[in-house]
């Protein structure tokens, strides 16, 4: 109990500073940055600028024809897990009645069952993930501990979630308060890691497709 | 109180026969999901042993326990526990009071040296000298010092004694503390809850005087026997539970069909205790059962769990100010960021310009 009260305490509220001054820090600091100076003016007929970043944030959201065949395992079970941690993180009702408390809506929740269900699927797409990364000679090679942080930080709180709901491990309240603590590291690692990339793909990728179609490439 | 027979003779006496015991023996053994031969065992340890010798103090407390007990609506058990034990002190239940009564204890220590178990409900205040309870001029913790010295165990009653309960809530103006970091190392059994169920105390207590040891104690010095499973693991509302079928108030259709109450603060998931098995006024109902979440009465520092209504989810106290503090701090990186970058850009282009001249 004075774990979990820890945990529910001072952690939690340490962790969400953390995170919301964190992520402000970064997207302010690249919101407020002067806009992207046109020393070139832009190729004949090539799109406006709006246009180039929208279709540069959906274009990628599936991997280029060349490389589909290759790519279509890792897309596959990217989707995977990045639709399985939405669903058990904003469907689970004990998870909405948190984000309630935070910001004062909420919407209806899934059964246990099926989160549970979705919670395993999401562990299973990690690890495979993980052991991608592992056996895959080019992303070993590009990987770094940033990478291995931050899957580490996605993984544990889908895990302890799981074994608290499964009863395995220490007693409940035990879990529940590990389960809690696993979600503070996340929440303090994610802005200053590779986890921030939930906020900045949208502004990486649009503004790589602004760059590519001012020179008149399409992505 | 003659203490030279053994309980088989003296009930025999009083007319209770060996069945009694045997009935009694089984009841004890099915409350504490012991082996069926642990009946007659029990029931054989009872009829040997003599007539216990209990001590019963309460300190810090609202009486609540003792209104638990002697209000149960066991009586078999209840009469039975009163045959087999001999109260020799107790401030609410005996008839004599002042210093008569503080002799009875001092008698009752004195004859049964090493053999009488205290019964301790309430906790002890440890702050400026423990002035904050005193009974006859002295402070509780002296009493129970001098009380437990030649005890065989202790039984801390209620979560007040069991971890110091209401007494010792936030901001704990008297610096209670639980019955467990005063009694040095003697055997001790604590029987939490507020109040604890009846046939919790009484089964107990029941194990002790048969076996003549501990029953076994959970990581909290709680028997396992009642305080093995959590409400929620036992609960009849599980079931919406699980389907997320959940009460948002204690009035709406959800309450009214009988929903799960995690979202209305229930504390059953992380509560260790007997009540959605045992129940309530022998067996007629408990709190979950007539709509209230349960409070999470027998763990410790429940008064301080953030709010009865709060869910257990939900963050312990007000996170606004931290969150405005972070965003504020956070927003002003931002722009300091941002603007040095600006700074940067500038000089460089500046520089740049220079250079093509
Ligand atoms: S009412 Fe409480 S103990 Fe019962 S299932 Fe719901 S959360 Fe668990
Ligand atoms: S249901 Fe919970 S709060 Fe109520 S008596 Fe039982 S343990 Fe205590």
């Amino acid at each position: 109990m004075e774990l979990l009260a820890f945990a529910r305490g001072q952690a939690l509220t340490f962790s969400v500073a953390v995170f919301v001054l964190g992520v402000l820090w970064r997207l302010v600091g690249v919101l407020a940055l002067p806009a992207w100076r046109d020393f070139s003016p832009p190729r004949e007929g090539s799109a406006p600028n709006w246009l180039s970043a929208i279709r540069a944030i959906f274009r990628k959201m599936i991997p280029h024809r060349t490389f589909l065949k290759e790519g279509m395992f890792t897309t596959v079970n990217g989707y995977v897990f990045h639709f399985g941690l939405g669903v058990v993180v904003f469907l689970f009702v004990p998870h909405i009645l948190f984000l309630r408390s935070l910001f004062g809506v909420s919407w209806p929740g899934l059964p246990n069952g099926v989160i549970t269900g979705v919670g395993a699927l999401t562990a299973g797409s990690l690890l495979v993930a993980l052991a991608y990364r592992l056996t895959s000679p080019v992303l070993k090679l590009i990987s770094r501990p940033n990478d291995y942080l931050s899957w580490l930080l996605t993984f544990l709180p889908v895990a302890t979630g799981l074994a608290a709901t499964a009863h395995v491990g220490p007693r409940y309240e035990t879990m529940l308060a590990l389960h809690i603590l696993s979600v503070c590291a996340f929440l303090i690692w994610f802005p200053f890691g590779k986890l921030m990339h939930a906020f900045l793909f949208v502004l990486s990728r649009g503004a790589t497709g602004i760059r590519f179609g001012h020179r008149g490439a399409q992505l | 109180m003659k203490h030279d027979d053994n309980l088989a003779g003296e009930m025999q006496r009083r007319g209770v026969s060996r069945r009694a015991f045997l009935k009694f023996g089984s009841y004890v053994a099915s409350l504490m999901a012991l082996p069926p031969s642990a009946a007659e065992a029990l029931a054989e340890g009872l009829a040997a042993a003599r007539r216990q010798s209990v001590i019963w103090l309460s300190f810090q407390e609202c009486t609540g326990c003792t209104e638990s007990l002697t209000r149960s609506y066991a009586p078999t058990l209840e009469n039975l526990i009163f045959d087999f034990i001999s109260l020799d002190y107790h401030e609410t239940l005996m008839a004599v009071s002042g210093e008569a009564a503080e002799k009875a204890r001092e008698a009752a220590m004195a004859a049964n040296r090493g053999k009488y178990i205290v019964v301790v409900d309430g906790s002890v205040p440890m702050k400026d000298g423990g002035v904050y309870a005193t009974i006859g001029g002295r402070t509780n913790h002296q009493i129970l010092e001098d009380t437990v010295k030649d005890a065989f165990a202790v039984v801390a009653v209620g979560t007040c004694a069991a971890f110091g309960g209401l007494p010792r809530a936030n901001p704990n103006p008297t610096g209670a503390v639980p019955i467990s970091t005063l009694v040095g190392g003697k055997p001790l059994i604590n029987i939490s809850g507020c109040p604890p169920i009846p046939e919790a105390m009484t089964g107990a207590l029941a194990y002790v005087l048969s076996f003549g040891k501990l029953p076994e104690l959970d990581h909290l010095g709680r028997p396992k026997a009642f305080f093995g499973e959590t409400i929620h693991d036992r609960c009849y509302r599980r079931p919406f539970y699980e389907r997320g079928e959940f009460a948002d108030g204690f009035d709406d259709a959800g309450a009214r069909q009988g929903f799960c109450l995690y979202k209305v603060g229930c504390k059953g998931p992380v509560t260790y205790n007997s009540c959605a098995t045992m129940k309530w006024n022998g067996g007629v109902s408990f709190p979950i059962q007539s709509g209230h979440g349960c409070l999470g009465c027998s763990e410790p520092d429940f008064w301080d769990q953030g709010g009865f209504y709060r869910p257990l989810s939900t963050p312990l106290g007000a996170m606004g100010p931290a969150l405005a503090g972070a965003a504020l701090a956070g927003a002003a990186l931002g722009v300091g960021a941002a603007l040095s970058a600006r700074s940067h850009q500038k000089s460089y282009l500046a520089s740049a310009e220079k250079e093509k001249e």
